[in-house]
């Protein structure tokens, strides 16, 4: 099942005869003799091995045992209540946020929910840690075994992009620990609680994953879950989404490696560097006679390296047992049911859905369902305007698109409603208006925050703004005509120029109409008249 | 049972209780007399018996996700060590 | 005014015979005297339970009284009470001002009782003879060479010595009942989760629980009803109807059947110990009631499995006592490891220190299955035996101790000793049953003996009406110890 990989950094997808149809059970097909294959370096005789345990912070509006805030940024330890800061005394009680985002989570990657789970306590200490344990799960997590289908890029080489299913063991709650703030006061550490006792939803895949490019399709795709369906948000920066690499080699047939972990992963770009580095570190270290020992390891995004942390004397006995503050969580079917309701359509359903149904191009349904945010917005807006699909989805991918990357917001945060740009939409398919008013409209709607709900009153907001400034179409033939006339006469030269074959002077009419007809004149029949009385 | 004094210093040091030499050895010998005590129940078969828990088997309750605490920093921190701009000092912790 | 019940107390703060501010000040008087031989108390704050006792009195004077409106409580020193030192028996503790008040102190506060002060105990509720005090033994009122029981010994010594009108205790393996009976008062250990643990400093999470320690049965029925109530910031707070636990005090016990266990009548029971237990059987075949022989066969199997659990909870619990967010912070370190390792040795007493390398132990990478586990199964056992006593009879009885009180420093040696005292409550605790100690006499030296009640679940007022009826038939709870003042 594991696929063989030759070593040096780089993946030499070439090796592999597969086609895209294939997914968990590709297998390797090696030429006989690799020398013969482009670019290749190495005999192929480390498989790599990787999983990942991807921390998420649930975006809950309190902590998972105590209704303190988790807003990020807060003052150090102001959202430290008497739970968090474990006051001699205070007992933990569960938030049903976390639970449901947690069971979310499972529904979405076809994982079992545990009709029973229990909390159990993690010992240790640690300045963070206030308790001197963290309450997580062991035994029996709320979620079990899932999957996730991931797009693999290759990075290198010239194979093609491919598809692979990697199974999930597993997803636990547990509490985040607070921070510590380093190199303050004469030798002294900060400690900040505000963030202990967020939720967290860890998730751990199976070792399925055999390179880089793997595990960071991986990583990326799970991070693009879990905002799709509105359990955290994903920011990598503010540590709502921190990754932990766990990487082996081993010889093909011979039993797993010594795996050592990579911690705290922040982007994706160090995720690759990381474990390119790791996996060769891991196979000059073997190949030189070493051995590999267990071990926690840091990555120095300066110097590209990875780097055990200080050993400690003693491997972490962490004593889990059931923590006797909390009773069994017990799941109901109603329960079930109630978030099974909540959760959204897939983002690969809705891209069929937009591709098959609505007639979009693949590549506008990817950037429609770029986000749950601009897949509503789209959703919102062509359910105001049914048979317009292909014109609300130009005009969010480009104009709505521009104006928001221009103001650097974010389409949850758009000045003009989805109904208010139907109902602009609305107007252009009508006529009434041309595209080039519409524009206008839109840049001067932006600034002013036109937030409407429902169509109706979009369109009337902005057919009052058509009316006030007259900004009706021009589709008069009469009317065109006559502009058309009066720059024909005003413009011998021109003329003279177009019917001697320079069709580039076509424009200059275009602009002059344009202007005369203050960008009204509907353009399709602008350039009907034009061009039959330019034809002489 | 038989316990050692590296028996008695790791558990010292997971629990992080300084001990001197003199205090585990003092230490082992009541521990281990305390053990002959616990030896009792090793050898009853309890094949097939769910272990206990809790008294009663009642599921835990769900808290609604609202924030319910405002910010006490001032009144904590009056009770602590070391603060400094509103953190918790400790010794730096090397990595 | 000093051997009147709660209901005489709370009638004449009604009627006006006595305001609230003399009868707290009658108390503080009587603590100044006698505390000093008896160290009942850890700590007294005179004009904050004044200033308490005026508020009760102006709610006396606007007929907005509840029963136990302007009476003097102690509280033992397990509870976080907002302002108040609260200490825990510990050292680690020592001046650790709570900021924020227990839901049993709100309860009491809410019912409008005085908060005399903190009573003494064992440190981390870890002991039954409050000699691992930091703060120094208590003496028994009866002998002031004897222990008064623990852990809650300065809540039993502060009844007996009427250096309060009731007190609140702790029990996760006998810690009320033990020292009730010795020190010949009443106390009762509701059902596992009718009081909530919210500020109630934890020891043994799945087995602590909250309860009074009075002179009387009745006295408990109206301590209790303040005590109990769900509480949503405790887990493991039982959702039920408040009730009204004095409801069933004077029914008859006719037909009451009474199961005697004959582990609890087998040897390590003292003579005298005995010969009072027997006497008190005898007075409730009087009553009515019948006997009914029974057994609980794994009970031997009680103090092990209870040394397991207990002290593994407890290592975890205790884990939060590291001198970094409050508490004992070593003077000298030199790197995080040594503040911890420092601050937690110095910070804590030899049996708390026992008990959390127990734990560690036992919680430990290969020895889980053998010990925790094995003991949780055990525990269910255990649990199970009392199911089965209950088809056979309504109340189970016999002595709470296997002698009366020891002497002080007589169990120094030998921790094994001091956790056999515990033989006959702790089952109780495993099992998540109410228990409650009620005096039967006195030994041959002249201490108190303890009978021991244990009822099913939710039991309590069946078992309250079973203790009060005994108390109108007899008077041993009505004795009170020599030179104090009375």
């Amino acid at each position: 099942m594991i696929a063989s990989r030759k070593t040096s950094g780089f993946e030499d997808m070439s090796m592999l005869r597969r086609t895209s149809d294939e997914t968990t059970s590709h297998s390797t097909r090696l030429p006989k003799d690799s020398s013969q294959v482009a670019g290749y370096v190495r005999a192929p005789e480390w498989e790599i091995v990787i999983g990942l345990e991807v921390h998420t912070q649930l975006s809950t509006n309190s902590k998972i045992f105590s209704g303190a805030s988790t807003t990020y940024g807060a003052e150090p330890n102001t959202q430290a209540d008497a739970v968090s800061i474990a006051l001699p005394g205070v007992l933990p009680v569960l938030n049903k946020g976390a639970v449901e985002r947690a069971i979310k989570f499972g529904l979405a990657v076809g994982a079992h929910i545990a009709p029973r789970s229990v909390f159990a306590r993690k010992n240790y200490f640690y300045p963070d840690l206030p308790k001197g344990y963290q309450i997580s799960q062991f035994d029996l997590p709320v979620v079990g075994q899932g999957a996730l289908t991931i797009q693999v890029d290759p990075l290198s080489g010239n194979a093609k992009p491919y598809e692979k299913v990697v199974r999930i063991t597993r997803a636990h709650l547990e509490e985040d620990a607070g921070k510590s703030v380093h190199g303050d006061s004469q030798g002294m550490t900060g400690i900040d609680l505000n963030r202990a006792g967020t939720p967290l939803l860890e998730i751990v895949s199976e070792p399925d994953m055999s390179s880089a490019a793997e595990a960071v399709a991986y990583a990326k795709t799970l991070h693009s879950l879990v905002r799709w369906i509105g359990i955290c948000d994903g920011n990598m920066q503010e540590g709502s989404f921190r990754c932990d690499v766990n990487v082996s080699v081993r010889r093909p047939g011979e039993p797993l490696g010594t795996r050592r972990e990579i911690k705290n992963l922040n982007s994706f770009k160090f995720m690759q560097q990381a474990i390119d580095y790791e996996v060769q570190w891991q196979i000059d270290t073997l190949e030189n006679g070493g051995k590999i020992h267990q071990a926690t390891v840091l990555f120095d995004a300066d110097k590209g390296e990875t780097l055990a942390m200080r050993s400690k004397e003693e491997a972490h006995d962490y004593r889990y047992f059931p923590d006797p503050d909390l009773l069994p969580l017990d799941i109901t079917p109603a329960m079930f049911e109630q978030v099974r309701a909540t959760l959204p359509e897939s983002q690969q359903a809705k891209q069929k859905r937009y591709v098959n149904d609505l007639g979009l191009s693949a590549y506008d349904a990817s950037i429609l369902t770029a986000s749950r945010a601009m897949a509503d917005f789209f959703e919102a807006a062509i359910s105001c305007l049914p048979k317009q699909s292909k014109l609300v989805a130009n005009w969010i991918m480009g104009e709505i698109s521009a104006l928001l990357a221009r103001d650097k917001l974010e389409i949850e945060n758009c000045p003009v409603s989805a109904a208010w740009l139907a109902g602009l939409l609305a107007r252009v398919s009508d006529n009434t208006i041309n595209v080039k008013t519409a524009k206008e409209i839109l840049d001067s709607a932006w600034g002013r925050n036109q937030i409407f709900a429902k169509l109706a009153e979009a369109l009337t907001s902005i057919d009052a703004e058509i009316d006030a400034k007259g900004l009706k179409q021009v589709s008069d033939t009469g009317a065109i005509e006559k502009i058309v006339d009066e720059i024909i006469a005003a413009n011998p030269a021109q003329v003279a120029e177009y019917r001697s074959g320079k069709d580039k002077v076509f424009g200059f009419f275009v602009g002059l109409a344009m202007k005369a007809s203050k960008g009204q004149a509907n353009p399709a029949q602008l350039n009907d008249v034009l061009k039959r009385k330019l034809a002489g | 049972m038989s316990l050692t004094n590296a028996d008695v210093r790791k558990v010292a040091r997971l629990a992080r209780l300084a001990m001197s030499e003199a205090e585990i050895e003092s230490a082992r010998a009541q521990l281990s007399g305390i053990f002959d005590l616990i030896a009792e129940m090793q050898a009853v078969d309890t094949n097939g018996i769910a272990p206990m828990s809790h008294a009663q088997d009642l599921s835990q309750r769900l808290r609604e996700d609202v924030v319910t605490e405002a910010d006490q920093r001032g009144l904590f921190q009056s009770i602590a060590p070391q603060v400094e701009a509103g953190l918790y000092l400790v010794p730096q912790v090397i990595e | 005014m000093l051997n009147s019940s709660l209901q005489q107390l709370g009638s004449a703060l009604r009627t006006g015979k006595i305001s609230s501010v003399e009868l707290t000040q009658l108390y503080l008087d009587r603590i100044a005297t006698l505390n000093p031989a008896l160290n009942a108390y850890v700590t007294t704050n005179a004009e904050t339970s004044l200033a308490q006792a005026r508020q009760a009195d102006a709610l006396l004077a606007g007929g907005k009284a509840q029963p136990l409106t302007g009476i003097p409580i102690a509280q033992k020193d397990i509870f976080c009470a907002k302002g108040w030192r609260t200490t825990c028996g510990s050292k680690m503790l020592e001046n650790f001002v709570a900021p924020y008040d227990a839901h049993v102190i709100a309860q009491f506060n809410n019912a409008g009782a005085v908060n005399l002060g903190k009573t003494n105990m064992d440190e981390f509720a870890m002991g039954s003879s409050n000699e691992t005090s930091y703060f120094g033994a208590v003496k028994n009122p009866w002998n002031r060479n004897a222990v008064p029981g623990g852990s809650s010994g300065g809540s039993a010594c502060a009844v007996a010595a009427r250096l309060c009108a009731a007190a609140t205790g702790t029990d996760t393996g006998g810690s009320i009942r033990q020292p009730a009976a010795l020190c010949g008062i009443s106390g009762i250990k509701p059902t596992y989760g009718a009081v909530s643990r919210y500020g109630m400093i934890a020891f043994a999470s799945s087995l602590d629980q909250a309860g009074p320690m009075a002179r009387s049965a009745e006295d408990l029925a109206l301590l209790l009803n303040v005590m109990t109530g769900f509480d949503a910031r405790d887990s493991t707070s039982l959702p039920r109807d408040k009730e009204d636990y004095a409801r069933d005090l004077n029914k008859p016990l006719a037909g009451l059947r009474i199961g005697l266990p004959k582990e609890f009548f087998a040897e390590g029971l003292a003579q005298d110990v005995a010969g009072c237990v027997n006497a008190a059987i005898a007075e409730y075949k009087k009553l009515g009631a019948t006997i009914v022989d029974i057994s609980l066969p794994n009970s031997k199997l009680a103090v092990p499995v209870y040394y397991v659990l207990a002290p593994a909870e407890a290592s975890s619990n205790l884990s939060r006592y590291d001198g970094v967010r409050y508490g004992y912070r070593a003077p000298e370190y030199s790197d995080l490891t040594e503040m911890y390792e420092k601050s937690r040795a110095q910070g804590f007493g030899a049996e708390v220190k026992r008990r959390i390398m127990i734990g560690t132990y036992v919680l430990s990478h290969g020895y889980y299955d053998a010990y925790y586990l094995q003991a949780q199964k055990i525990r269910r056992l255990i649990a199970q035996d009392f199911d089965d006593a209950f088809k056979q009879c309504d109340v189970i009885m016999g002595p709470t101790s296997p002698s009366t009180a020891f002497n002080l420093g007589e169990k120094g040696d030998d921790p094994v000793q001091m956790y056999l005292s515990d033989i006959y409550t702790i089952a109780v605790n495993l099992a998540g049953l109410p228990g409650m100690s009620i005096p039967a006499g006195f030994g041959s030296n002249g201490r108190p003996v303890g009978l021991q009640i244990i009822g099913n679940y939710f039991a309590e007022a069946r078992m309250l009406n079973v203790a009060h009826q005994y108390q109108q038939a007899t008077d041993h709870h009505d004795r009170v110890p020599q030179d104090i003042g009375l």
